[in-house]
């Protein structure tokens, strides 16, 4: 099989070998390792033993290559693959517009085109592309600021979200959201949230909407809920908050991990107790799993099994996936923290360049194929560019349009009016 | 054409009551309705998703709109938890995706028993008793509101929704319009507030000054039984988020209220007794520390018009200004600390829109800025008591 998972045990170099002697205005003072502020637990292990004080009525499971095998035999026997052809193209695309796109948006900022707070997802499209490609539309999908491409895998189409970032009033949100607010009701993506954390309960009320349906207007209904964070997000009290009800519950929510060991410059092991965070989900009595996030089909694997738990109602899942991000934090961030070998270790990881050569190693497609899917795709972004640039900005009338839902909560003006009444209000003209 | 009765004076408080208030018995809240012609229905259209429904107009405290119909029906009598039980009941009836989240909602009925008796009718799923996790649970409303349901959820004390001041303000308040419209939240956030009897500085708190600057949410006040009823109704049919706010010393207030189904509006404010001399805007509990000064002024040979402005957010500027353009001259009581409250805003509101019609400052009355004490006496010296509101009355009529 070409993803062979490394038992490895990757350690987040420390910070002092990173440090060049002429960058002065850090603030991070550079620490011996003696000094070394953290956990010092290995990151993940490999270890089928289980204390019996630990165990719970769920089990825990860390995905090895082993795993994976048994599962590769079991699900396609006749040809002992992962994934059809047409999964495969499917896959790829997903990815490269992902990476595509994000690329574009670097580009874009740089030109002046978009501002702000812009997040890029580049070498995290495995675990998007691995899970949001398994849901029906129905399912929701619940993101962080890091959300352009989880919108794009649910299927919002890429020039709604370029023209969200370029401000205008053909975005998905008119405009209104911006990088870090990516909403679209009719792919179910539930957000883009800026504050970490503040997705997850959103995510798990939607997954109690589902049970809602199904139990109490007894509808039928096993919409799934994702809720993608990352590790910053993992020592946040809505975390464990949110762990708890989803389990007590039991909603149908896969809580996603995407573990790039950097919260912008804090280190996940100078952050976290216990590091391994897949050992929180026994805690509160759902399965923790721990997957290589660089590698697409693992994390389908282990997103189809979450998933499916979810639907026949056995409750939710916690999924780590170890995952990494190409570019920094932000684009404003200058990345200066990470150790330069990490990052190359991780770019020999990438998970587009592995899912090629895996499909074209067992012949699901030729460079061909492939080629021009990274063609049509660079099409794709390129018209998504020229239609956000074409776009018109939001003219003033739609300052105050989507401030209520029922615009009467303007209230009643002096002259006996509900302020909405006013013509000029939309305008943005009249007095509020 | 209205109908104007003089109110005799605030409700009958029951035992749970302080000395300050007379325990006269009165039995029942005699206002008197001022009705709102309904030429007022919105009809405007407005890009975006409002869709312009019927309105109730009729924002006051009203028994009955002639006296003919309320000789058909005597009406109930009831308490105010019961009153927001029986609103809340009757919308669960009617819309099964009304659902309650709160913490003791269920099995205990909730801490002021607003909720008694709907988890055994309607099931643990629509009455859902949550863990103590304000911020989640809240943002969990949030969520659910977003894919179809209503949940009204119950801060225990509303200092306790302090804790789910995130999901509040980015989620309630703002995800509608950062979502472009697309996504709704029907949430209903409500619980008791206010200085109660000697609970202490964190059980005393009043949010209707924290939330007020969040954007896209819409804060009530309920204050009698009747009106209690009616918002809660109104905010829970309301597409916005409503905050409501109760009182922890007025939910045994007793009062008769019609048989038949209403709905109040949310923006309207009540006129509780009309006046030539003086506006005393008001809300909430101090609306009685209000009606029981009103006796002595009347007596004293003043004419107060009292005005409970109901709606905190967005302020009801129609009833408020055409009360300040008949007395010229006003007088808040509210029950937020000096800083920043209700008082404040609305002080600055009557300035803006009304300061031609002014013959003297505003003067606005509001509770100390000071965590409420535990000792009964500090407590008392930090809100607003009757005796101040006449002097503040006298002075300002001058």
């Amino acid at each position: 099989m070409a993803f062979s998972a490394t038992t490895k045990i990757i350690q987040p170099m420390y910070i002092n070998s990173a440090r060049s002697p002429d960058k002065s205005d850090s603030c991070n003072k550079i620490l011996s390792p003696s000094s070394f502020l953290g956990s010092n637990n290995k990151l993940f292990s490999i270890s089928k033993t289980i204390s019996p004080l630990s165990r719970r009525s769920a089990t825990v499971v860390a995905v090895s290559s082993d795993v994976v095998k048994k599962k590769k035999v079991e699900s396609n026997p006749a040809s002992n693959l992962l994934i059809t052809k047409e999964e495969g193209l499917e896959l790829y695309e997903d990815m490269i517009l992902g990476r595509a796109f994000e690329d574009m948006c670097a580009q874009m900022y740089y030109r002046g085109k978009m501002f702000g707070f812009v997040h890029l997802y580049n070498g995290q499209e495995a675990v998007s592309t691995g899970f949001i490609k398994l849901l029906g539309n129905r399912d929701c999908v619940v993101s962080t600021y890091r959300d352009h491409v989880h919108a794009l895998s649910k299927g919002v189409p890429a020039r709604a979200v370029m023209s969200e970032l370029f401000g205008k009033a053909t975005g998905c949100c008119r405009g209104q959201g911006g990088s870090m607010h990516m909403f679209s009701k009719e792919h179910n993506v539930l957000g883009g949230f800026a504050f970490i954390g503040e997705g997850i309960p959103v995510a798990t009320g939607a997954a109690f909407t589902s049970k809602y349906r199904r139990e109490a207007l007894k509808e039928d209904c096993d919409d799934v809920t994702l809720a993608f964070f990352g590790d910053g997000t993992c020592n946040n009290g809505q975390f464990f908050e949110c762990l708890n009800m989803a389990a007590l519950w039991k909603l149908p929510i896969v809580f996603v991990v995407e573990n790039n060991l950097w919260a912008i410059g804090m280190s996940h092991l100078r952050a976290t107790s216990d590091p391994q965070i897949w050992k929180k989900g026994p805690a509160f009595g759902m399965p923790g799993v721990h997957v290589d996030g660089m590698d697409v089909l693992k994390v389908r694997e282990v997103a189809k099994e979450a998933i499916t738990r979810a639907r026949r109602g056995e409750g939710p899942t916690l999924v780590e996936c170890e995952t990494y991000r190409f570019r920094g934090h932000s684009l404003a961030d200058p990345d200066e923290l990470r150790d330069p070998a990490e990052k190359a270790h991780y770019a020999t990881r990438d998970p587009i360049t592995a899912l090629k050569k895996y499909l074209m190693e067992n012949s699901l497609a030729s460079e061909a194929e492939l080629t021009a899917i990274e063609k049509k795709i660079e099409e794709v972004v390129e018209e998504a560019v020229e239609f956000a640039d074409k776009s018109p900005v939001p003219a003033r009338s739609q300052l105050l349009e989507n401030v209520f839902a029922d615009p009467r909560g303007f209230g009643i003006g002096p002259d006996g009016k509900y302020r909405c009444e006013d013509p000029k209000f939309t305008e943005g003209t009249a007095q509020v | 054409m209205a109908a104007m009765l003089q109110a005799i004076g605030g409700a009958s408080p029951s035992v749970a009551f302080s000395d300050h208030y007379n325990k006269s018995s009165v039995s029942s809240i005699r206002s008197f309705p001022v009705i709102r012609s309904d030429a007022r229905s919105s009809s405007g259209s407005i890009h975006g998703s409002f869709k312009p429904g019927k309105i109730i107009t009729k924002a006051t405290a009203t028994q009955t709109e002639s006296s003919a119909s309320a000789a058909s029906k005597p009406g109930h009598e009831l308490l105010m938890f019961e009153a927001l039980r029986e609103g809340l009941e009757e919308e669960m009836d009617r819309d099964p995706r009304v659902c309650v989240f709160g913490e003791d909602v269920g099995h205990y009925g909730g801490s002021y028993k607003v909720t008694k008796g709907l988890a055994q009718k309607y099931g643990d799923l629509r009455v859902l008793d949550t863990p103590i996790a304000e911020n989640s649970f809240t943002g969990m409303a949030v969520g659910a509101a977003m894919t179809g349901l209503r949940p009204v959820v119950e801060g225990m004390n509303m200092g306790f929704l302090l804790l789910a001041f995130n999901q509040i303000s980015d989620n309630c308040g703002m995800l509608h319009y950062t979502s472009g419209g697309q996504f709704t939240i029907p949430t209903v956030i409500r619980g008791p507030g206010g200085v109660g009897r000697q609970l202490g500085a964190e059980h005393s708190q009043r949010l209707e000054s924290y939330f007020q600057s969040i954007p896209g949410i819409q804060l009530v006040a309920c204050s009698t039984v009747y009106n209690a009823k009616g918002l809660m109704k109104a905010a829970i049919r309301s597409e916005n988020p409503v905050v409501l706010f109760e009182h922890v010393l007025l939910y045994n207030l007793k009062e008769r209220i019609p048989d038949e189904e209403y709905v109040l509006s949310l923006e309207e404010a009540e006129m509780v007794r009309p006046g030539e001399h003086i506006t005393i805007l008001t809300y909430s509990r101090m609306r009685y520390h209000v009606m029981q000064a009103a006796k002595t002024l009347v007596n004293k040979g003043y004419d107060p018009e009292v005005i409970d402005i109901r709606s905190l957010k967005p302020f009801d500027l129609y009833t408020i200004g055409n009360s300040v353009k008949k007395t010229h001259r006003v007088l808040i009581v509210e029950e937020c600390m000096r800083t920043g409250g209700i008082g404040a805003s609305l002080t600055a509101a009557i300035n803006e829109n009304f300061h031609d019609y002014l013959d003297a400052p505003i003067v606005c009355l509001s509770s100390q800025d000071v965590p409420t004490p535990y000792a009964g006496t500090l407590e008392e010296w930090t809100v607003v008591q009757p005796s101040q509101i006449v002097a503040a009355v006298e002075q300002l009529c001058k």
